[in-house]
Order: structure tokens, then C-alpha cells, then sequence
């Protein structure tokens, strides 16, 4: 089963999924291909190779039903590097506004000749739902506090780059895991990949029965801070504190903030990660977002090799891809 | 002088623990005698391999007319009670307007009649607009017909407004039917607080929240000698509770549904709105509690906590979507694939839930029996027929369930409400 004693071209063959909606039930192997896909698809930039034609004819989608900066941009530009042509679509502003059910919306998206589908929607399971009523391919681009698999994705490339590989890590995941769509893709594709994960947050942000999952709970960022190899700072909403999740965003801070102090107690070589877009202060300190143990822009850079890796591979995955 | 014979069906009668092979007949409208070989009647019905028992009563139905007839209509609901073998169904308040006068109770009753199906018993607000707030009209609505008084499936936050309630009703020697949910707990909430919840990122509804009611309702029908039924109830606690609180006296009942009986949480994982109800899908461990409660009498009655949605209420974000599933016209199935055929209850206790259950529930002595003198309220069924749920021939306007599809066996074969069949399969 190892993908590295596979022929080069055999993993290609088996990724046969039309639809990345999580990183749950994916095998190492399929895990692996996606990142190999995208290690490749980094190469070929740094040689030069700004534009490639894997999806030359394609139309992609690009369904947020919740704002988004970052993943849209990268989504947007991850489909043209690989020439397709993207129709984008934001909530506000929109039909929704004029009662058109999010289903519609879509298939109305579709109805222009959209084969891939990128969805981003406020409520958990709604990009599966959309899978019963669309022929295209659906990327799940986050999808409330369910997943948000190629965040996920982007965040086990970035470890794999900087440490060669993924088992044997032990990641800690820290703030709000409970509201956090990025957490549970972390936690599907590590423990898959064989790293030991630790969830770390107050009682109140840690949803129940979490362990079942697979991972160890931590109440303490100063307990696991000298036992991790990588640190991974997940935002935490000021609007939580109202719903008396935590006192303050002062105490937070105190607890779960990284500082200079806790990287000084950490290992010489951990990798400090944060999804975005970062509260500097609150999940970590300026020093620390713009340390040398930092890896928050190569974050933001790999997104780009991951989501063409997505885009490309689903494309391929199509019964009818190459016929048209 | 009309009369009916039911002939040669196996005779439930739970009020006096009846069970054996023989004719019902039936003269003007009344249980007349039960019997071996009774002869000729005006009407003859064969009951041949059926059950032959009083007929279903569900003490609380979404009947969703006035208001929502894109729902459900009083002669669409009727119609589909009279298909699950029900011949009295009680309507829930939560119309528009909600019930909570007597001209509205009124409506009820007389939408019944023009509908021509089953029997309808309107069900009360306990507070006016089902606001929690204030007392609706509760001694006019008893008045017009009322047999209960309800929030429907809005909890009563306030305490006090419930304690007043319970003394009050008691005049009029009327229960209150309680969704027992505790609001600061479940709000927003969409599925049960557990595993699932946390691995689907679902908001959860920890089973506290029943639990923390359950409690608060039980130590207020002992403060105030009021009668309190909990309807829909999902949690090993709430069970436990209940079975103490009877112990002690207090005047309490309870219902459950049979989706709660047959699914649980881990069903979730379709993401697909026909399992969101309230209260939500359970764990195995507190579906095992409430089959026991069923089986030591715990648990009063079985209703199918009908909740009819149009389509295009359901079709949404799972968040967005509406709580409850259509459930009158696959309720006997579902009880009798859980308890009758993994042997937990007996026909005869399975339709005790059905029949004598809820009229005791409602205090009515008249009805959910098969003796002598009452009105023949009469529902035979086949235990052994087998049949593929279809959502598309419901009686029911809505479609909202998620046992499209499912094979099971027990069918309603014909329906009588005073001494006229209303309802009867024709076999093709």
C-alpha cells in the first residue's frame, strides 16, 4: 500500500472520486496522490512553467455562499494557472438576496457549462447536498464547521515540505476546535497519514467526545508546547466570547496565545502554522506570526499547488473528462 | 338498524387484555358483541389472518390547518391518519392563528366534520400566540372542544407560567402536553450532542436539555397536583425520571415516536433534512432506554409526531430546514419491525400504546376499547403483509420521511369509525 513503492504513473489512476467533500474516509494513499500532485505542480512553477493546460476547455465554478478572500483567490487562480475558464459567484448581492434557494443558484451556475464545482457555504453538509442535485464535480471549499479539506490539505503539504513526511509528527491543533471546519480536516488527514494530533483549547471549545476521532485533549498550550513538532494556531472569533465560550480575549491570549516565550520553550525546530486570517495579539504574537519558525505565507502558497492539484485530479476522475 | 360483521380476525381488545380468534359485530355504530360465528350482518368484512383492535389514537398530530395548508389540510392529514389506522388524532395548535380561542378550536372541529375522515380533538395553547407569556383562553377552549392544552414545540421557558398553567387546567381537569427542551440548550441546534455531532460539525442538543425539563416539569405536576405529558420524549434520563415520578404518584405521562425507536444519530451522516427532528435522533444506548420503558410500562403511548413540511421547506440547508418528519401512515410498520418482531412487546402491548395509552392520556374512558357500548371505533390490521413504503402515494400533502423505500411488514387493511368503514385496502 506504501504510494512510494508505487510506479510513477500508477497513483494517478487511483484517485477516481468525482467529489473532494472531506478529507474523512480518504485513504494515505489517496492523500498521498493530492500531494504529490501538487508537489509536481510546485516544481513545474519554480521551472518556469506559470501555465499549464490540464483543464484547457474546463469551465470551474467558484459557489460562495459565505465571504471568503483567501480560499476564493486561490481557488480562482489555481483554475486559471491551469486555463480554465471560472464563473464566480459571491452571495452578496446576489439572487439568494432575492429568495433563490442555494440549489438553484447552483444549478443555474451549472447551466452555463460549469463541470467542477468549488463551494464554500456557511452550514455543514451543504456542498453534499449540492452532489444530489449537480452532474458537476464538487470541491468542498469549507463548509461550516465540517471541513474544509484542502485547507487541511494545504497545511499537510506545508509540514510535509519543511519535515520530509507526515507519521511519527506530533501536531497540535489549538483554539476553537469546536467551530473549526479546518481542525477536523487536520485531524482526518494527520492521524490518516499516521502523525499523533492533540487538540488544544479551553472546555468550552473542544466539542464532545472529540477523543473518538483519534486524538489526545489538552487544556494546557504550556503543557504540549515542548512536546510538539508543529503548532497550529486556528482563529478565534471575537463574537465567541459574547456567547461566553471564554472570559476574555485578554485570558485567552494568556493561555492559548504563542509567544515568544512559548517558541522559546518549544523544540528548536517547530513549525508554526496559522490558517488565517490571523488576529496578531490574540492566537499569536507579531514576533511569532513573523519569526523564522513561521510557515504562515508558504501556507498561503502551497493553497495555490493543492487546490490546481484538486482541480486537475477531479477533472480527471470525470467519466466523460477528455471527451469534449 | 344497520350492522357489521368483522369476521374471523384475531380480537385485540387491550382495555380488558382480550386476545383471541373471533366476530365483532357492530349495530348502529356501537360494539354490540364479540363472539364466535355471529352470524349475518347488513355489511360483512372479512378479518380472515387480521388484527382486529380498537382504533389507533394519536394525541398529537401536525395538522398545520389554519395556515399552512401548503403542508398539510384537516382532510389531507385526516385522510392519512385513517391510511395508519388511526380513527381519532388530537391537532396540535401551531397553526395560523394558533388555537388559542375558542373560535379557533372551533375551526378544528368543524374542518373535521366537512373533511369526513377521522376524528379531530383541537389541542389548546397554553399561552396566548404560543408566546409563553401569557394564559390563552384555557377554560373557552375546553369549552369548544380543547382536550389538552399545548405549546406545540415551543418549550415553556418560564417556570412560573408553567406552574399557573398546571393549577389552572386542572379545573377543567385537562393535561398539559409539555415538549420537554430546554431553550438556552437546544437553540440553533440540529442534531444530538455527541460523536456525530462533532465529527459532522452539526450544532448539538445535549440530552440534558430534556433532562433539565423532564425534571422541572415533573416537580411542578407534584407542586401543583396538575396532570403533565411529556410528549416525543428521547433520553434514557427523561425515561428514568418519568418511572420514578409515576412511582411516587405524580400525574405524569409520556409518548415516543417510532422514528426514535428506529434511528439514531449515526443516520446523521446523510446530511439529509428528513432525519432532522426534535427532539433529535438518538444514541443505540438511549434508543434501548426508551424500548424499556416501553416494555414496563414507563412509557404511556406511542404517537408518530406527525410534522407534515412542503418540499420546498425541506430542500434547504440542513440548518435552515424545519423540524419533523410525516409519520401517521408508517407508524404500525415501524412499531412492529422494533418491538413486535424482535419480540419486546406482544401485539396485544403494542397496541395498548396505540389505543388504551393515549385515551388514558387524554382521560377518556370511552374510547380505545372494544367493549360493549362504545362507539366501534375499529382498525384491522395484517401483521404478516408486506409492503415498500412509496412517499408519493401518501394521503399525506407532505413527503417529508426518510423511510421511502423500506420494506416492512403490518398494513392497515380497513378502518371503522362508528360502525362505517371510512378507510379499506382494495386488494389488486
Amino acid at each position: 500500500m506504501s504510494p512510494s513503492a508505487s510506479p510513477s504513473a500508477a497513483p494517478t489512476a487511483l484517485w477516481n472520486r468525482p467529489h473532494l467533500l472531506g478529507l474523512q474516509g480518504l485513504s494515505a494513499a489517496e492523500l498521498t496522490i493530492i500531494l504529490d500532485r501538487a508537489a509536481e505542480f510546485k516544481r513545474l512553477h519554480a521551472a518556469g512553467q506559470t501555465k499549464l493546460d490540464h483543464l484547457k476547455g474546463v469551465t470551474v465554478g467558484n459557489l460562495f455562499f459565505e465571504p471568503s478572500t483567501r480560499t476564493k483567490t486561490s481557488f480562482s487562480l489555481a483554475a486559471k494557472r491551469l486555463s480554465a475558464d471560472t464563473v464566480d459567484f459571491t452571495a452578496s448581492g446576489s439572487s439568494l438576496s432575492k429568495g433563490e434557494t442555494f440549489i438553484d443558484t447552483a444549478r443555474n451556475i451549472e447551466a452555463m457549462g460549469v463541470t467542477q464545482m468549488v463551494v464554500r457555504h456557511s452550514t455543514s453538509g451543504a456542498p453534499y447536498h449540492l452532489t444530489k442535485h449537480l452532474k458537476a464535480g464538487v470541491i468542498n471549499a469549507g463548509d461550516g464547521t465540517h471541513e474544509h479539506p484542502t485547507q487541511g490539505l494545504l497545511d499537510i503539504f506545508t509540514i510535509r515540505e519543511h519535515r520530509g513526511q507526515i507519521a511519527g509528527l506530533t501536531v497540535a491543533l489549538v483554539g476553537d476546535i469546536l467551530h473549526s471546519r479546518v481542525a477536523r480536516s487536520n485531524i482526518w488527514g494527520l492521524t490518516t497519514l499516521g502523525a499523533k494530533v492533540i487538540v488544544c483549547g479551553p472546555a468550552t471549545l473542544i466539542p464532545p467526545e472529540i477523543e473518538r476521532l483519534g486524538v489526545e485533549i489538552s487544556h494546557s498550550l504550556d503543557a504540549i508546547v515542548p512536546r510538539t513538532d508543529v503548532i497550529n494556531l486556528l482563529r478565534i472569533q471575537a463574537e465567541r466570547q459574547r456567547s461566553a465560550f471564554f472570559p476574555s480575549i485578554y485570558e485567552y491570549a494568556h493561555f492559548f496565545g504563542m509567544n515568544g516565550n512559548r517558541v522559546q520553550r518549544a523544540r528548536k525546530d517547530v513549525l508554526i502554522l496559522a490558517p488565517g486570517p490571523i488576529n496578531r495579539g490574540v492566537e499569536l504574537t507579531p514576533d511569532v506570526a513573523d519569526g523564522d519558525r513561521s510557515v504562515i505565507l508558504d501556507q498561503v502558497t502551497n493553497g495555490l499547488f493543492i487546490r490546481m492539484a484538486c482541480l486537475s485530479l477531479l477533472h480527471e476522475a470525470r467519466p466523460v473528462s477528455g471527451q469534449h | 338498524m344497520s350492522s357489521l360483521l368483522i369476521r374471523g380476525g384475531r380480537v385485540i381488545d387491550a382495555s380488558r387484555e382480550l386476545d383471541r380468534v373471533g366476530d365483532v359485530i357492530v349495530r348502529d355504530g356501537r360494539i354490540a358483541e364479540i363472539g364466535s360465528n355471529l352470524g349475518q350482518a347488513d355489511e360483512v368484512l372479512d378479518a380472515t389472518n387480521c388484527i382486529v383492535c380498537a382504533g389507533f389514537i394519536d394525541t398529537h398530530v401536525g395538522v398545520r390547518d389554519p395556515g399552512f395548508e401548503e403542508d398539510e389540510t384537516t382532510a389531507t392529514a385526516t385522510a392519512a391518519a385513517l391510511a395508519g389506522g388511526f380513527t381519532r388524532i388530537a391537532a396540535l395548535p401551531d397553526t395560523l392563528p394558533v388555537v388559542d380561542n375558542a373560535a379557533a378550536a372551533e375551526y378544528v372541529v368543524l374542518q373535521a366534520k366537512r373533511a369526513g375522515n377521522c376524528r379531530v380533538y383541537p389541542l389548546g395553547a397554553v399561552t396566548r400566540n404560543h408566546a409563553g407569556e401569557e394564559l390563552a383562553d384555557l377554560g373557552q377552549l375546553a369549552r369548544s372542544g380543547a382536550v389538552a392544552f399545548t405549546d406545540s414545540t415551543f418549550p415553556i421557558a418560564s417556570a412560573e407560567i408553567m406552574r399557573r398553567a398546571l393549577e389552572y387546567a386542572r379545573m377543567f381537569d385537562r393535561p398539559i402536553f409539555v415538549h420537554p427542551q430546554d431553550p438556552t440548550l437546544t437553540a440553533s441546534g440540529v442534531m444530538h450532542e455527541g460523536y456525530y455531532s462533532t465529527a459532522l460539525g452539526l450544532r448539538g442538543m445535549p440530552a440534558a436539555a430534556e433532562e433539565i425539563m423532564v425534571s422541572r416539569d415533573i416537580a411542578l405536576a407534584e407542586l401543583t397536583g396538575g396532570r403533565i405529558h411529556l410528549m416525543s420524549i428521547s433520553t434514557q434520563g427523561a425515561v428514568e425520571q418519568v418511572r420514578r415520578a409515576k412511582q411516587r404518584g405524580i400525574k405524569v405521562t409520556c409518548d415516543v415516536t417510532p422514528h426514535h425507536l428506529v434511528l439514531t444519530d449515526a443516520d446523521m451522516q446523510k446530511y439529509d433534512a428528513n432525519y432532522k427532528v426534535r427532539p433529535p435522533l438518538r444514541t443505540e444506548e438511549h434508543v434501548r432506554a426508551l424500548i424499556d420503558g416501553l416494555v414496563d410500562g414507563t412509557v404511556d403511548a406511542i404517537s408518530a409526531d406527525h410534522q407534515p413540511w412542503a418540499s420546498e421547506k425541506k430542500d434547504r440547508e440542513l440548518d435552515q430546514v424545519p423540524f419533523g418528519i410525516v409519520g401517521l401512515e408508517t407508524l404500525l410498520p415501524l412499531c412492529a419491525k422494533t418491538l413486535v418482531e424482535p419480540g419486546r412487546l406482544s401485539w396485544l402491548q403494542l397496541i395498548s400504546k396505540l389505543t388504551t395509552g393515549p385515551a388514558r392520556i387524554l382521560g377518556w374512558t370511552e374510547a380505545g376499547t372494544l367493549t360493549t357500548g362504545v362507539s366501534a371505533d375499529v382498525t384491522v390490521i395484517d401483521p404478516t403483509a408486506s409492503w415498500t413504503v412509496d412517499p408519493a402515494k401518501f394521503r399525506s400533502k407532505s413527503r417529508n420521511t426518510p423511510f421511502g423505500g423500506w420494506t416492512m411488514q403490518g398494513q392497515v387493511k380497513a378502518v371503522v369509525i362508528g360502525g362505517e368503514i371510512r378507510f379499506r385496502v382494495t386488494e389488486v
